[in-house]
This record gives C-alpha cells, structure tokens and sequence, in this order.
C-alpha cells in the first residue's frame, strides 16, 4: 500500500521517534510511506480550547494536503495518535461546517474516511496482529482516552504487543482511567491534573514495569514528565517504537532520569 | 447543638444579616465546624472559578479518600448490572430519541401535561424562575398554615434554594433522604447529585446527628445501620406531623399527567403519601411523552444511577385519589434558564438529563475535586455543562468575569461521561462548544490575554507546513536546555504550570521531518512531488542532512554522521 503519514504536529517537533518508527515498521512490512511535507497539525489544541476561527486555517492546510487521498493517490493517512485521528473523524469538519465552509467540510469528511489511527491501520485495514515485532522488555499499556473512546480501538493496540516476541506485557491497572493531560487542561487545571497524574503514575509503577506505552505522545509527555520528576525509572515509548523494534534493529530503553547519560 | 432541637431546617442563607460571619464558613457562633460550604445565594454560582476551587478540595485528604472510594464502589455496582442487560445500547439509543422528542415538543406537551394533571384534580403552577417557584410553594405551605414540610430529595429545589427560601419566612423543610439530610443538618452543600453527602464518611455522620439532630442516641455508634436507624426514628416523627410535603419528579408524563419519584429509601413513599397536601416542583424538561416511556427510563435510570437492576421504591400518582394519598396536589413547573438552553442547538440535549448521575461517578476529574469544586448543585461532567447554560445571561454565554465561564474547561474531554450516559448525552462535545462560545464572546474585548495571542500565533505557524518546518527547527536549539539528563524541570511562566509537576523533554536534536528528509534519501525514495507541493527546499535538505543524519531521531542513541566522522 501506499500509505500517507500524517505526523502530528506534537511528535514532528518533539517526539520524532513516533512518526520514525511508524515509517520503518511500514516500510518493513512492505509499504510505502509518503510525506507531505505541507503539513504541520490537525487542529485540535486549538479545537479543544475553544478557539474554532484559529482552528480554521490549521484544519484547512491538513485537509488540503491530506485530500489527494481521497482521489486515489494515496490508500490511506495513517496517524500514530487517537487524539488527532479523533479530532480528524469527529471535530475538522463540524468546525468547517461552523464557520460557513461546507465544501471544506466535505473534504474533510472524505480524508477522515481514510484516515486511521496506527493499530486501526495495522488491525483493520493491514490484517495484522504480529507485525514481526521484538521487545524484551516488562512493558504496561496506558489505552489513551480519545483512542478508547472516540475511535473506540479497544484491544487492538494490546492485540499487536501481545504479539511482540520478547515482550514481557503486564496489565496497568485502573488502565482506562485518564492520565490527566487534557491538552490545555494540563495548564488552566494544572493541581487537578497533577492529582489525576499521581494516581496513573502510581498504577504504572505497581506493574514493575521499565516502560509505559501508549498510542499517543501527547499523554505520554504528560505520564513520562511525571514518572522523571519522581526519578522512577520508568520510560516512555509510543506503540510504533515497540513494533518497529526488532532483534537486528531493537529500540533502545529510553533513557530515564535515574540513569546516568553518556555525552 | 440545642438551638437545633427539632428544626434542623431552619437557617438562614448567608446574605441574611444575623450577626455571623456566613463568608467564613456558613457556621455562626456555636454551630459547629460541619459546613465547609456556606449556603450561597445562588445555587448554582458559588466560591471561586473552578481551578481555584478544585486546588482547595484536593487539598482534602479525607474527601478524596471518601470520593475515591465511594466511587470506586458504584462505578462497579454500575459496570456490573449495565453489563448484564443485553440490549442496553439500544434503550440508550431510545431514552435519547424520545429525550429528543420532548425538546421537540415540549410546549405542546407541557400544555397535555397540564390539562391531564388538571383533569385529575391536581393544580399546575408556572414558575419562570427560582423567585417565582420558592414563592409559590412558600403560598401554598402558609395557607395550610404548615411551619414544616418534608421534602423528598429533589435537584430542581436544591437549585432554586427553596429550603433557604422556606426558612427566611418561618417555615421548616425537613430532608428525609439520609443522605440529604446530613447535608442539611451539617449546614452543608451537596456535592453529588444522587448521593448528597459522598463527601463524608460515617464518623463525620455520626458527628454530626450527635450534635445537630437533636436526638440521636447518646450512645450512637458510627456503624452504618446504627446511623441509619437514628435517622430513621428522627424522621418518622416528622413523617406523622407534617401537613405538607414538598418533592421532585423524576419523571412526569405528559399523556396521562402521571408525576413519578424513584428512590431506595422510601421516605419519599412515606412524603408522597402521608401528607395531606403534596406540591412538586418539576424542571420543564422532566417530562416524557407517553406511560409507555416509563419502561425505557425506568431501566435506563436506577441501573445507571445506583448500580441497581430496580430502585426500592417507585412512586407513581396521578392527580388527586379520593381518600387514598394527598387530597390536595400542586404541579409546579420551573423554567429558571431551561427555555434558553433549550433555544441552543447543540447545547440543549444537556436538558436530556434524568440526574442519574453516571457521569460524576465515572469523571476523573470529580474522583479527585468533588462536588464543591464546581460551585453549583450541579456538579460533575453534567454541572460543567448545565450550570454554565442555567447561568448564561445572553446568547449562552457566561462572559470571561462570571466564575461559571471556568466550568467547561473542567474536563480532560477524556469522553468517561459521554460513554456511561443512558440517555448519551454527547458531554465532551457541549463542554468544547461552551469553551467556542466563551471565546467567541470575548473576542470583542479590550486588554491582553496571552491565551488568546498564543492561539492566534500558534494557528499563523500551524496552518503551514514550512513555516511550522522552520518553527520546529528552531526548537532543536533548545535542545541544549534539557541539560545532563534531557529534562527542563524549571520552566518560567507559563510553562512552570507544567513544570511544577512534571517534567518537560528537552526539544530533539532533530525535528521528524528532518528525519525523513535524510530518510528519503538514503532509500533513494522514488517519491519526489512532496517537496514540489510545498515549495519545500531540497537544497536545504541535502545539506542539512548531510550533517545531521540520524536513524532514530530525537535520541541520544541514534547513530550520526556527525559521530563517525
């Protein structure tokens, strides 16, 4: 297949190992990635925070440069976060539609029907649950609100690593509850999501886990700042940089602050 | 305390001159330190904006651990008789059609509602707002010359403040739910929609029917049944003396003027039917169309709200029977703010509720703040979405200065609510159009606000793929800033809002496009127009990935040409 990336602005500039890791594991398995370099965000922190006329442009650039999926060009645009697929599928073009721009909004539409999330891509549309993956390490799954319950993946990310030769995959518990993150929420409740995140960190630490996954940097910018501030040891990874990890080519641990960095 | 003695329900509201200090607590001198709540003036708009409220309750070590427990508990009890019901989804998908069909409807059947309650012998008051409602019942109470009501638990009077009301002109309201009423003896605010008092735990409960009932047994326990009984043998007294009885109604049905109140404890059986007067004070929007939707709700409601397959007790009347009940029936119909959120497209299947409150058991966000953080006797996932809509002076929209405006950023929008709601009320979505509607209404103002300047800077960069390129490769500068560890763990405002928590990556070395491009070279990638779609320039990528080559980027590990040089 010839598959279209749409990075996420969050990953782009400060988590490139998602998107990287997505390319590698789709190349492995045999396909084809592009990037349209044209893009940059979904529109959702802007979306989110209430502020729909800004959200405009940023939704217009995406749709513009995802659109000649929905021609053909491309098979599909895969995203490796729920959040900005769920803000692709459920908000871009109620946004469109809003500010008087229904052509726009019909666009939209017609990108976000082929637009999935990575273990949607890998599940659904690629037929796989063992993408060949390698991963010797104890590893808990945090399933990210948006992916459960916008997109609703259920297990499917968990159907993938329990796949992963090597892995050692144990349950997070109270998983489904929310890390806390919330975008702006992070900032304008910033005590109430130190609380939310105190618990989760807490829950992930019980597992004896080296790192906590999850389908979305966003979140997991938010449980790894957490899990350094308390020097626990514990590492983040996104989904895709599991999968793409392999005996000849594994993913390193992260580094956490509890080891000592080599310049 | 003795000032209490039989008439725990007299107090004033805390704008009422007694000589107290009602700002500092709601207690006046010898009362006790129960309320942490003062009665506020407005129900529904109290205390400070939400993120200052909610950083004083999770200051409450012993609230959170009431709340995470008790929640806990009953978001199991909920997951566990929901699960087994087979066609569950589908009387969702029912309870909200006909939710959607009486906000359809709802002047025509409001008008049958009134004329089969009429019909029947019952008499139907309109009541625009919470004035309106408190006087009427306060009329009807002083011409059956009652100094005291019962009251079945009931959120329409919670949010019209009528036992305040009832009090300040010499008339008792008694709370006979357990729950409710060690609110009212604590002189205290609710903090749960189905359960009053979740906020405290049964050594507070026995403090305080020790010192506010006026007689609890001297030896009173803190053991559940012990406190219920002492409620109980409290209450029945009441139960037998009182001339009128005030409640809700869950629902009321339009085609036969049926009221009905469901409930576990049956003090509302005992308030329906053991006072000669009955008045009911209903939100417009609690109606349903026909008998028949009873089946739908009547599943939908005590599965969702207390965990339990059928409530104890369902109260059902219609109008006045000769001889059997109460001889004299008042159907009062509240608007108080319901006609505006109604005239709101999106905002008004929030009157869809049927105050199960699903959604508060299930919310991250009320697990950790509780009830008084939100400031309104609507709390949760539900309250941030209704309290700001009853509120909202015009258009729907509180304005930046209102302490309500906070309420619909109170949500990570992790969508909890929205999945637990029998009658889906898509919550995520109205809190994210509330948010739109406060900015839209601020854009007119004057002054600074940084939130405001960064989005419109953020959307300038955001909505092109070079400018957010270069924006990007300028954040690898600060690469250096994570320091020996990789971390910022000190950040200047208003990035110490994150910091002061958590810690912050340092940017990459490496943007991901900058990655791909050195990618897309070293495959010899046959794809090319990328580059000619956006004008992005090649040159540029040659050299700088000439230097600055990675196989994983961001990382430390990642093997560069730099290094093997």
């Amino acid at each position: 297949m010839r598959i279209a990336l749409a990075a996420t602005c969050i990953a782009d500039t400060m988590f490139p190992g998602a998107p990287s890791a997505t390319v590698r594991l789709l190349e492995r398995l045999g396909h084809e990635v592009v990037f349209p370099r044209s893009q940059a965000c979904c529109g959702q922190m802007h979306v989110n925070t209430g502020y729909y006329d800004e959200a405009v442009p940023v939704i217009r650039n995406h749709v513009t440069t995802f659109a000649p999926v929905a021609d053909g060009e491309w098979d599909a645009v895969v995203v490796p976060s729920g959040s900005c697929t769920g803000s692709i599928r459920h908000q871009q073009a109620m946004v469109c539609r809003r500010a008087g721009l229904d052509d726009l909004a019909a666009t939209a539409e017609a990108v976000s029907a082929k637009t999935y999330e990575l273990s949607e891509l890998l599940v659904d549309v690629l037929g796989l649950t063992d993408v060949g993956a390698h991963f010797g390490h104890r590893v808990t799954y945090h399933p990210t609100c948006h992916s459960l319950r916008m997109l609703h993946v259920g297990d499917r990310p968990l159907q993938l690593l329990r796949a992963v030769d090597g892995i050692d995959l144990v349950e997070l518990p109270e998983a489904e509850s929310c890390c806390g993150f919330g975008g702006t929420f992070a900032l304008k409740n910033a005590d109430t999501s130190a609380a939310m995140l105190a618990d989760k960190t807490a829950n992930i630490r019980s597992t004896d886990a080296v790192v906590v996954t999850a389908g979305d940097y966003s979140c997991l910018m938010h449980i790894g700042g957490g899990l350094s501030r308390q020097r626990s040891g514990v590492g983040t990874l996104h989904l895709a940089e599991i999968l793409a990890s392999t005996r000849e080519d594994p993913t390193p641990l992260p580094t956490t602050r509890t080891t000592e960095v080599a310049r | 305390m003795s000032t209490f003695l039989g008439i725990p329900g007299i107090r004033r509201r805390s704008g009422a001159s007694d000589g107290g200090t009602p700002a500092d607590g709601g207690s006046t001198a010898g009362e006790g330190p129960f309320g942490p709540v003062p009665h506020p003036d407005e129900p529904l708009r109290w205390g400070d904006a939400f993120p200052a409220a909610a950083k004083q309750t999770l200051a409450n070590d012993q609230l959170r651990a009431n709340l995470g427990h008790a929640t806990r508990t009953i978001r199991a009890k909920r997951a566990s008789v929901v699960g087994e019901v087979p066609d569950w989804e589908a009387l969702r998908d029912t309870g909200s059609a006909v939710k959607e069909q009486v906000m359809a409807d709802l002047p025509d059947l409001l008008a049958q509602l009134e004329e089969n309650v009429t019909a029947r012998g019952g008499v139907v008051h309109w009541a625009r707002d919470a004035a309106e409602a408190n006087r009427i019942v306060a009329d009807i109470a002083r011409a059956k010359e009652a100094d005291e009501v019962v009251k079945v638990k009931s959120m329409a009077t919670q949010e019209i403040g009528l036992n305040e009301y009832l009090a300040d002109e010499g008339i008792a309201a008694i709370e006979t739910d357990l729950a409710e009423l060690i609110v009212q003896l604590a002189d205290d605010m609710p903090s749960h929609i189905l359960v009053p008092a979740i906020h405290r735990n049964r050594a507070e409960i026995r403090e305080i029917f020790l010192q506010r009932m006026g007689d609890a047994p001297e030896d009173l326990s803190d053991v559940p049944r012990e406190l219920a009984m002492a409620a109980r043998a409290h209450l029945r007294r009441k139960f037998l003396s009182a001339k009128v009885a005030v409640s809700g109604a869950n629902f009321g049905v339009a085609d036969t003027g049926t009221l009905a109140v469901v409930e576990s404890e049956g003090n509302g059986r005992m308030c329906l039917t053991l006072p000669e007067t009955l008045v009911t004070v209903m939100g417009i929007e609690k109606l349903i169309p026909t008998y028949t939707d009873l089946e739908v709700f009547l599943q939908l409601l005590p599965r969702s709200s207390t965990g339990e397959r059928m409530n104890p007790y369902t109260s059902l009347w219609t109008g006045v029977t000769p001889g059997d009940g109460p001889q004299e029936f008042h159907l009062v119909l509240l608007d108080n703010g319901r006609t505006d959120v109604l005239a709101d497209e999106v905002g008004r299947s929030a009157l869809h509720c049927i105050r199960c409150s699903a959604c508060l058991n299930v919310c991250p966000v009320y697990e950790r703040v509780g009830g008084h953080a939100y400031g309104s006797v609507y709390p949760g996932p539900i309250g941030a979405i209704l309290t700001p809509q009853l509120t909202a002076s015009s258009g729907g929209v509180s304005g930046a200065d209102d302490v309500n405006a906070s309420l619909p950023y109170a949500s990570t929008l992790c969508g909890a609510c929205y999945d637990v709601c029998p009658v889906k009320i898509d919550i995520p979505s109205i809190l994210v159009d509330l948010r739109a509607r406060e900015v839209d209404a601020d854009r007119g103002r004057s002054g600074v606000d940084p939130w405001k300047a960064a989005m419109k800077a953020a959307s300038w960069v955001m909505s092109d793929g070079g400018r957010f390129g270069l924006a990007g490769r300028a954040a690898t500068l600060g690469h250096g800033l994570g320091g020996s560890d990789g971390v910022i763990s000190k950040a200047p405002p208003p990035a110490s809002a994150w910091t002061r928590s958590r810690d912050l990556p340092a940017p990459p070395k490496q943007t991901f496009r900058q990655w791909m491009a050195a990618h897309e070279r070293d495959a010899d990638h046959p794809d090319a127009n990328y580059r000619e779609a956006d004008g992005y320039d090649s040159s540029h990528s040659r050299a700088e990935t000439a230097t600055n080559r990675s196989r994983r980027p961001g990382g430390d590990e990642g093997e560069t040409t730099e290094g093997r040089r």
